[in-house]
């Protein structure tokens, strides 16, 4: 499983993930926050729905994608986490208007 | 160093790892105004990834290549050019404009020189299971240590190449231990690279490090599977487990965490987006933008250093910025031959370990070939035999395919399956892939909101003249 | 081998004449550019639009409504025949009016159009605010109104374009990539097409290259006064499903994306996409549907529209070289229902319906004098 290998001064931060509160450091990235969380599945595709994660950690594979804020289809990996932020899981296709 | 307002710059660098920082650092010393672009919120590129908030503790664990990066990173930060951290780069037009989105909108840009230093990104490995949760680049969980201080305890790292054995050494470090190493490298490889060997003592440092990192995983007990085949990566909904054959066995590896590696290509993105010519290079396994020997483009003043060059490591990298940068300088008026040659031969020397790498890590075949149920484009989920059914129909490269199967077309826009897909329809229709080509790259570079797009203000292009001293930065 | 016919060029136009070729036995060689060339088919919006065609000539309202007519049948025997759906829809189209301006100008197109064609034939209607909010989601404020035709439509045209390869493949055609047509010359009663592939001969022979057809049409005594339009579109993310039905500017694919069209450049012969241009097209799909702007453009094409001078179709028989034929639109998609199930079967029997004269080249001659 994922954790932490050393303890440092950085200030934490709250956050949640499917509405479940979790703790991060200031200056991670939601995907890494997550990861340290030992989470896995960020989203489903819209293709066939089947679960993804973190890939690339880089900005470029677009598989970490989750919904911040409401906000849909965005890169978790390139998002600081900031605090209160409310981050879900995208399932399928976002949608834009309810 | 700081935001202004302005939008016209002598030097648009984009990318602010080793070479986009050296090639600052060189063009603001030369007196020429430069604004450096980058994704992240911080200096260092991938390589020196969080080089400015890793401690002591951390810095030890990554190692004397990685601290390198601090100096690096102070001298850019000390430098007089402008530094834009978050920034993306969306559109860069012939005439040397370009749109940069902030988040909340966008910055058109005006550069009489352009440096694209945006680096490497991992050669997709394609391969059953690689889509689960769990399973990862090697390189994504060097960025997790690097930034981050993540560690997972119990990683599979899958394939070949110099960072999978670095990566593996840094998380022993780290107080983990890896699970296992399991190699792709065919045995006859090893005598293949033998004749490469000579050169490659030119640069012993680099194989003595090699020697020892691999020294360290084998005294700490890390099982290093060689010659594995038939890999493939299990589970219901995550990543459970990595099987393949090594010493005619089967295998199987239970482990939540798989780290897959084939090496490092260049991020084509921002040279095909531009149409500069790109090359088929042979030993490195990969399209390569074609450069001068100052590492121009075929477009003027448009250069390209560091790994999207073709890969060449971090240190060389470095030198190629500060080549590009000099070169741009002299161009201007402002050289200084004399360095501009120290720089080339050391770059030269650099230049000696890489036949030996790149005979020795060439890709798996596996990987070039997958499987018809394999898939190739993660994003729009293409299979390898869907691609083989659409050269059957007569699809001539990757364009057409792209159109007729939707490949390259979702959001990560064919960074993650292009080299694959290219390479699956050369040995389908039975050409080179240098006749094959790649996909067009067109904007956004990355996706773009639409309400950025709309609120984009028109302004006329004035190109900017470099050797028209009231541009530079006085 | 000797083709009954060779057609050149094989975008949709190419693609859908070589493919009715073949339905009706003919021996087909599709000739075709390499992986990139112009490729007017990929940047194709993807709609089958019967509403405003042909205001200022008759023939042409007839002729798109002719195809939107046989697209249901056309697109289910490609389905059959290959097993690719092109994802056509025929749930009705909206023009839909930003201002009154637009609003009144439609009115007026929609008044003549009846005028020469009956209402009933036309089936078009002015639709208010109110009725457009109960066919679309989410307009914003500036929407005055619209109109329909429950003829239009929408299809994928990459989908098309890959069904109609298949189906040519499936019908005993053949398809050559890389064979660019070079020259063209008449080798006794057949015509010789020299490509970098090769040389193909065949009795008949289409000229179906977009924009290439100038050159080659001199080539075969045909004078084709094509010229290149630039469009852009702009193609989201994938969303969740939202339109029912397509409109002139925003349409939703079956995979979720959504489309936005698209400019009118003169820019000669250009394709690269330009932020100015894709930002109006950005804004006035903002305009229509306020809620889209959270959506994030993933690609964008630029591509050339075929246009000849009136902007409607060229469809020819060279006199001087009878058995050569020249077709050019720039509707691929809407006519590729008529190019393959009615212009093709004529070329098969080698002449042209004579209500198909009015599409001649030979009325720009006619202007000019």
């Amino acid at each position: 499983m994922f954790k932490r290998a050393e303890e440092t001064g950085a200030p934490a931060l709250s956050f949640t993930f499917e509405g479940k509160p979790l703790k991060a450091r200031s200056g991670d990235t939601i995907a890494a926050a997550l990861l340290a969380a030992d989470e896995r599945i960020f989203r489903t595709t819209p293709v066939t729905e089947t679960p993804r994660g973190p890939f690339c950690l880089m900005g470029v594979c677009f598989d970490c994608l989750v919904e911040i804020d409401g906000v849909p289809n965005r890169q978790a990996c390139m998002v600081q986490v900031e605090e209160g932020m409310q981050v879900r899981r995208q399932s399928g296709s976002a949608e834009v208007i309810s | 160093m700081s935001a202004t307002t302005k939008n016209r710059y002598d030097v648009a660098i984009i990318g602010a790892g080793p070479a986009g920082m050296a090639a600052a650092v060189e063009v603001t010393k030369a007196g020429l105004s430069a604004i450096v672009l980058d994704e992240q919120p911080a200096p260092g590129g991938q390589i020196y990834r969080g080089i400015e908030t890793s401690d002591e503790k951390r810095t030890k664990i990554l190692g004397p290549d990685y601290a390198a990066g601090r100096d690096i990173a102070r001298a850019f930060r000390d430098s007089r050019a402008e530094y834009l951290p978050g920034a993306t780069v969306w559109n860069i037009d012939s005439a040397l404009g370009i749109d940069v989105s902030l988040g909340q909108g966008s910055k058109h840009i005006q550069a009489g020189a352009i440096v694209v230093a945006t680096g490497a990104i991992e050669r997709p490995t394609p391969m059953p299971g690689w889509t689960l949760p769990g399973v990862t680049t090697a390189g994504a969980l060097q960025i997790l240590l690097k930034a981050n201080g993540v560690v997972s305890d119990d990683v599979v790292f899958v394939g070949s190449g110099p960072l999978l054995s670095l990566i593996a050494a840094q998380m022993l470090k780290a107080g983990v231990k890896p699970r296992a190493i399991v190699e792709t490298v065919p045995q006859s490889r090893y005598v293949a690279a033998l004749k490469h060997l000579p050169a490659a003592l030119g640069a012993a440092s680099y194989l003595l490090k090699g020697m020892a990192m691999m020294l360290s995983l084998r005294r700490a007990g890390v099982p290093i599977y060689r010659d594995a085949t038939g890999i493939r990566i299990e589970g219901n909904g995550k990543a459970e487990a990595v099987t393949f054959t090594s010493g005619g066995k089967s295998h199987r590896l239970e482990t939540t965490s798989v780290a897959l590696h084939q090496g490092i290509v260049p991020n084509q993105q921002v040279t095909r987006l531009l149409r500069c010519e790109h090359e088929w290079n042979k030993s490195q396994h990969c399209f390569v933008p074609k450069v001068d020997e100052y590492f121009e483009t075929t477009m003027a003043d448009v250069y390209v250093a560091g790994d999207g060059a073709g890969i060449g490591g971090a240190v060389a990298a470095r030198l190629r910025g500060r080549l590009a940068g000099l070169r741009i300088a002299e161009k201007a008026g402002r050289g200084n031959a004399q360095e501009r040659r120290s720089v080339t031969d050391a770059l030269m020397r650099e230049a000696k370990i890489r036949p030996l790498l790149e005979t020795l890590y060439a890709p798996s075949p596996e990987i070039l070939a997958p499987a018809d149920e394999t898939l190739v484009c993660r994003c729009e989920e293409v299979t390898a035999g869907d691609i083989r059914k659409a050269v059957d129909l007569g699809a001539p490269g990757p364009n057409q395919v792209k159109s007729f199967l939707r490949s390259g077309m979702g959001p990560c826009q064919g960074r993650m399956c292009g080299l694959a897909v290219s390479e699956i329809i050369a040995s389908r229709r039975g050409e080179p892939i240098s006749e094959i080509g790649y996909y067009r790259i067109r904007p956004p570079l990355k996706p773009l909101l639409l309400s950025e797009l709309a609120a984009l203000e028109s302004e006329e292009a004035v190109p900017v003249d470099l050797a028209d001293e009231s541009a530079a930065l006085h | 081998m000797k083709a009954d016919t060779i057609v050149i060029g094989g975008g949709l136009v190419g693609a859908a004449i070589a493919y009715g070729l073949a339905r009706e036995g003919e021996k087909v060689d599709l000739l075709d550019e390499g992986d990139v060339a112009f490729r007017a088919s990929r940047g194709n919006f993807g709609l089958v639009w019967v509403q405003t065609k042909g205001l200022k000539m008759p023939e042409y309202a007839r002729w798109t409504r002719r195809s939107a007519d046989v697209w249901p049948e056309f697109s289910d025997t490609l389905l059959e025949e290959t097993g690719v759906s092109t994802a056509y829809h025929k749930p009705g189209g909206v023009h839909v009016c930003v201002d009154e301006e637009e609003l009144e100008e439609q009115v007026k197109i929609l008044n003549r159009m009846n005028q020469e064609h009956g209402a009933e034939y036309y089936g078009a209607r002015v639709l208010s605010r109110a009725e457009l909010d109960d066919m679309l989601p989410g307009l914003g404020p500036d929407v005055v109104g619209g109109t329909y035709s429950p003829h239009d439509g929408h299809a994928s045209p990459l989908y098309l374009m890959r069904a109609l390869h298949a189906g040519l493949l499936k019908n005993g055609g053949r398809y050559h990539p890389n064979a660019r047509g070079i020259e063209i010359e008449r080798d006794g009663g057949h015509f010789a097409v020299r490509t970098p592939a090769g040389t193909f001969t065949g009795a008949k022979l289409v000229l179906a290259a977009g924009l290439g057809n100038r050159d080659l049409g001199e080539m075969v005594g045909l004078d084709i006064p094509v010229e290149p339009l630039k469009g852009q579109i702009l193609v989201t993310e994938r969303t969740a499903p939202l339109f029912t039905m397509p409109t002139h500017v925003v349409r939703q694919t079956d995979e979720g994306s959504i489309m936005i069209g698209d400019s009118h450049e003169d820019e000669g012969f250009d394709t690269t996409s330009k932020p100015r241009v894709m930002a109006d097209i950005a804004a006035r799909a903002l305009r229509a549907f306020p809620f889209l702007k959270d959506l994030r453009v993933v690609r964008s094409w630029a591509a050339l529209r075929v246009m000849s001078p009136d902007g409607h179709p060229i469809y020819q028989q060279s006199e001087t070289h009878p058995g050569a034929f020249s077709v050019n639109c720039h509707s691929g998609v809407t006519l590729a229902g008529a190019h393959a199930m009615a212009l093709a079967p004529m070329i098969a029997r080698g002449r042209l319906d004579d209500d198909m004269a009015a599409f001649s080249a030979r009325r720009f001659n006619v202007q000019a004098r």
